[in-house]
Order: C-alpha cells, then sequence, then structure tokens
C-alpha cells in the first residue's frame, strides 16, 4: 500500500467526509490513554471502532455518577455535549 | 496503514481546494526544540495532523529517559530499558531529527544556532527545553554535589536515577533515606510522594527497619490526603513527613557530611540523601529573553506563544501553566494546542479554541494507585487558563481496594499509551 495507490480513494473519501479525517481538538486528550489511535492501551478499553450513541451514553453516565469508574467522571465532567458528541462520531468511525 | 491513508487524503484535499497555497505551505518550517513529552508530541502530532509541515526536531540525546516510572526504577520494579526510548519512530514518521543543543534562538530573524555550528531557519518555533536545576539556590548544592546527593530530577541519560538507586541497594537495613522537596512549582508536583512512596516499597521488602525522613519545604501537597492514607496503611512508622511549619525547609546541604540542615539549624544525617533542588526552566528560555522574574516563560493561554517573542511557542514544563501541573500530559496536551496554534498562523487563520486535559497517576504500592485529573479552557477573556468547575479532582478517598488496584493498572496503561504515541 503506497500513498500513490491510494490518493485516488482518498480524494473521494476527502470530497465525500472531509470532517471525519482528524480527530477533533477535544477528540486529542483521550489518546494518551486509550491509545494514539483509541485502539485501547494495557487495561484501559478501546473507544474506536464503538458505536457512537453508546459512547455518548458511556460520557453521560460517567457524567452523572450513574456508572462505576476510577476516573471517568472526573474526565466526563469537564467537557460540553457538542464536544462528547463530536469525540463519539469521530471514535466510531476510527478503525482500530 | 491509517497514517498513510490520512496523510495522503489531507494532502490530496489541500491541493485540491488550493494547489498554490498547497505549494506555499508544503515549506512551512516547523522547528521543535527539545524531545521530551512536549517535543516529541509536537513532532509527531504535527507529522500527523498538518503534513504539509516540514518538521525538525532538535534534542540533543539519541535516547529519552523518560521522567514518569522513574521511581518505579528506584523501587526495582521497572528497569532503566523499560523507560528509554530512541527518535526512531519519530524518524520513520517524517521528522527530521538532529541530535544537537540548541545554543542560541533569534526571534528576530527565527534562526536557532545550534552547539555544532549549524543554524536552522524556522517559521514557527516550538520551543519544549523542560527544567534547568537552579544550582546554587540551596547552598551547598551545585553539579558536584549532585554526584554524592542525586536529584534524579532530570532523567537525561539516566545516570542520576542508577546513582539513587545504586545508593539505595548500597544502603545497609535501618538506614535513613533523606528526601528535600522545594516550594511551588517545579516538575511533577506528585512526584516526590510517589518516590517515597516507592522507595518505601522497596525498603519494607528489602530493608524493613529503614525510614524515610522527608523534608518539605511547603505546608501542603498534591494528592496530600490519598498518599498519607496509603503510607499508614502500606508502610506504617516508615515514612517520617515534615512540613515547612514543623522546621521542614531545608536551607543547607552539605554533599562532604552528606548534611541536610533546616531553616532552625537542625542538621540531619540520613544514610541516602536525595535532593530535590528548585527549579526554574531550561537555561535557553531565560538566554532567549523568554522567562520572567519567577524563572519560568509567561505564555497566552489560548496559542502558548511567548509574550516576550512572536513566533515562538512554549510548552511542557517550561511555561507557566497556571493552574494546570507540571506534568507529562499537559506537555502532550499544551504541544497539541500550540502545534494547532502554529499552523493556523501559517495559514493565516484563526488558531483553535484550547483545551487541555491532564491526568496524573502515582503509584503508591503494589496494586495501589491514586490520581488526580484536570480539564482547563483559556477564561473568557482569554487572559489566563482556568480548570472547568466541577471536573477533575482526586480519586476517592476511603477503603476502595477496587479503584486503587485499578489506577495501577490503568497506570501503566497510561505510561504505554503515551509513550507509544509519541515514539512507536
Amino acid at each position: 500500500m503506497t500513498p500513490f495507490r491510494l490518493a485516488p480513494f482518498a480524494i473521494l473519501m476527502a470530497l465525500a467526509a472531509p470532517a471525519h479525517a482528524q480527530a477533533p481538538l477535544a477528540a486529542e486528550g483521550c489518546l494518551g490513554c486509550h491509545g494514539p489511535n483509541g485502539e485501547g492501551a494495557g487495561g484501559i478499553p478501546a473507544i474506536a471502532g464503538r458505536d457512537a450513541a453508546e459512547l455518548r451514553a458511556i460520557m453521560a453516565q460517567c457524567r452523572a455518577n450513574e456508572r462505576p469508574a476510577t476516573i471517568m467522571g472526573r474526565v466526563a465532567r469537564g467537557y460540553t455535549d457538542a464536544e462528547i458528541a463530536a469525540m463519539a462520531d469521530h471514535f466510531a468511525q476510527s478503525r482500530r | 496503514m491509517t497514517t498513510l491513508s490520512r496523510r495522503a487524503l489531507f494532502g490530496a484535499a489541500a491541493l485540491l481546494a488550493a494547489p498554490a497555497v498547497a505549494r506555499a505551505q508544503s515549506q512551512a518550517r516547523l522547528l521543535v526544540i527539545g524531545g521530551g513529552f512536549g517535543g516529541a508530541t509536537a513532532a509527531q502530532f504535527a507529522r500527523r495532523r498538518f503534513p504539509w509541515l516540514d518538521v525538525t526536531l532538535v534534542e540533543p540525546q539519541t535516547r529519552f529517559v523518560t521522567c514518569p516510572y522513574g521511581n518505579l526504577v528506584l523501587a526495582g520494579t521497572k528497569r532503566m530499558e523499560d523507560i528509554t526510548f530512541t527518535y526512531d519512530g519519530l524518524r520513520a514518521r517524517g521528522v527530521r531529527v538532529v541530535h544537537d543543543r540548541a545554543a542560541g534562538i533569534d526571534p528576530a530573524a527565527r534562526t536557532v544556532r545550534l552547539g555544532g555550528g549549524e543554524t536552522l531557519a524556522y517559521d514557527r518555533l516550538i520551543l519544549s527545553p523542560g527544567i534547568a536545576i537552579r544550582y546554587g539556590a540551596l547552598e551547598g548544592y551545585d553539579e558536584a554535589a549532585a554526584e554524592a546527593l542525586p536529584h534524579a530530577w532530570i532523567p537525561s541519560d539516566g545516570t542520576q536515577t542508577r546513582l539513587l538507586r545504586r545508593q539505595l541497594e548500597e544502603m545497609p537495613d535501618g538506614g535513613v533515606v533523606g528526601i528535600t522537596i522545594p516550594a511551588n512549582p517545579f516538575r511533577c508536583p506528585p512526584g516526590p510522594y510517589e518516590r517515597i512512596s516507592m522507595i518505601a516499597a522497596y525498603l519494607k521488602r528489602h530493608k524493613p527497619r529503614s525510614k524515610i525522613l522527608a523534608l518539605d519545604a511547603k505546608e501542603a501537597f498534591s494528592k496530600q490526603g490519598l498518599f498519607q492514607d496509603a503510607w499508614n496503611e502500606l508502610y506504617p512508622g516508615m515514612i517520617e513527613w515534615v512540613p515547612a511549619s514543623r522546621d521542614g525547609k531545608v536551607v543547607r546541604v552539605d554533599a562532604r557530611e552528606r548534611v541536610m540542615e533546616s531553616e532552625f539549624g537542625e542538621r540531619h544525617r540520613p544514610a541516602v540523601l536525595n535532593v530535590i533542588p528548585p527549579q526554574a526552566a531550561a537555561r535557553i528560555a531565560a538566554d532567549t529573553g523568554l522567562t520572567d522574574s519567577s524563572g519560568w516563560v509567561p505564555v497566552h493561554a489560548n496559542t502558548l506563544e511567548s509574550r516576550a517573542a512572536p513566533g515562538i511557542h512554549v510548552v511542557g514544563d517550561a511555561h507557566i501553566p497556571g493552574p494546570m501541573p507540571k506534568s507529562g500530559y499537559v506537555a502532550n496536551s499544551t504541544a497539541k494546542q500550540a502545534v494547532a496554534s502554529a499552523a493556523a498562523s501559517l495559514r493565516g487563520e484563526r488558531p483553535p479554541e484550547a483545551l487541555y486535559f491532564n491526568t496524573c497517576y502515582s503509584h503508591v504500592g503494589e496494586d495501589y494507585g491514586i490520581s488526580i485529573v484536570g480539564v482547563f479552557r483559556p477564561n473568557a477573556e482569554g487572559t489566563a487558563i482556568a480548570e472547568v468547575p466541577q471536573s477533575g479532582g482526586v480519586s476517592p478517598r476511603g477503603n476502595l481496594p477496587e479503584q486503587r488496584r485499578l489506577e495501577a493498572i490503568y497506570a501503566d496503561a497510561w505510561y504505554e499509551s503515551i509513550t507509544r504515541e509519541m515514539f512507536a
């Protein structure tokens, strides 16, 4: 797989859905623990490739202390609904 | 492969949109000084997200030893090679890595002079130089003294950490390990207390009659309740922590006699003496005129650009981070925002709104981890960084063995994840 062979597909993808090409900056904060591509690391679960609605629901439950969590309650309360939605959309479309 | 396709995709999108601009941008030079958590993150993030940038990293050392997990080397549960990384991964991602010392910055000409004589020009500079020990700020503590009384606070090539580890190994059972802790601000606020914990873990296993005497120039410290709960539970009677109000401030050390002397003249002579000394931004920041009277670098809250020199974004421990700690995660987070701001400036766009993130885990014993979390944004005026209200904070106190066990596992996973992001 060289960049040359990818290029035609990439152009099509860029035209079709440029918004999903890069993680929103808010999602960059996740990567230090959940892996550089959201693929998980050690005992920390993957967030890439999971359903966006599920990710949003998990974050909402963490924020409301309605889900057992070590640190994610403290984390989730720092982000807006819009940021969480953008992160969820991004990771839902990322490959593990 | 993901990286390749992303890079191709963005390159293609940019070319379609505005070929002339893309060609001009392809020559934009981002220079990064320092290959630690801030600099390595900046370099990889720039290549990943802004592939049109020409990225050069200047770092004198060919291997990077992390500060995080150095305390586990002291405990004997990690080896030095476990916390040592090369720059091969960054090279493979298209970063030009120059192993030389940045000898001087000319902010007006936008050039950096290297120790080897070469001069590099830049369009934007990411400066992540780390800290310097303020030798002389603590009487009796100079570079020669550090060879007898290790600080083990700047890993460099690992010499300092190895020295302290060897001294701990050579100490007879029943000895006292002295630790001096400076006033704020310093690199890694929970670090001294994780170190106390990890040395205690080692002593408990191998030299159970030994003690730790920690003299602190402060009254309170990061995650204090959690640390002290753990010390009482895991290492009863082993650790004495002395705050400034009980004569904990050390004003003088003597390397030959191995003495730490307090403000009111009490002289302690431990078997091993670890001096965590007063610190400031690394020297190049001061030499370039970027520091204020505190010795640290004031920056704009949203772009991390130096308040003294436009075009230079200062990240990592060297800058003044407002309420954020001087941590590896903050270095990672600020590096990304600095690069995104630099890239926006180079394209004549507005920098993105900053959102900074921190998590610091500390190991305090086997299967026992604790943490502090923070989410930060510039205030409404953009003049300072503020923590998001009702968010973040430390682990809950109380008898929560499952929480502690999981946080120890997550601490290891954090280390694996963030080092992979920087160096894989």
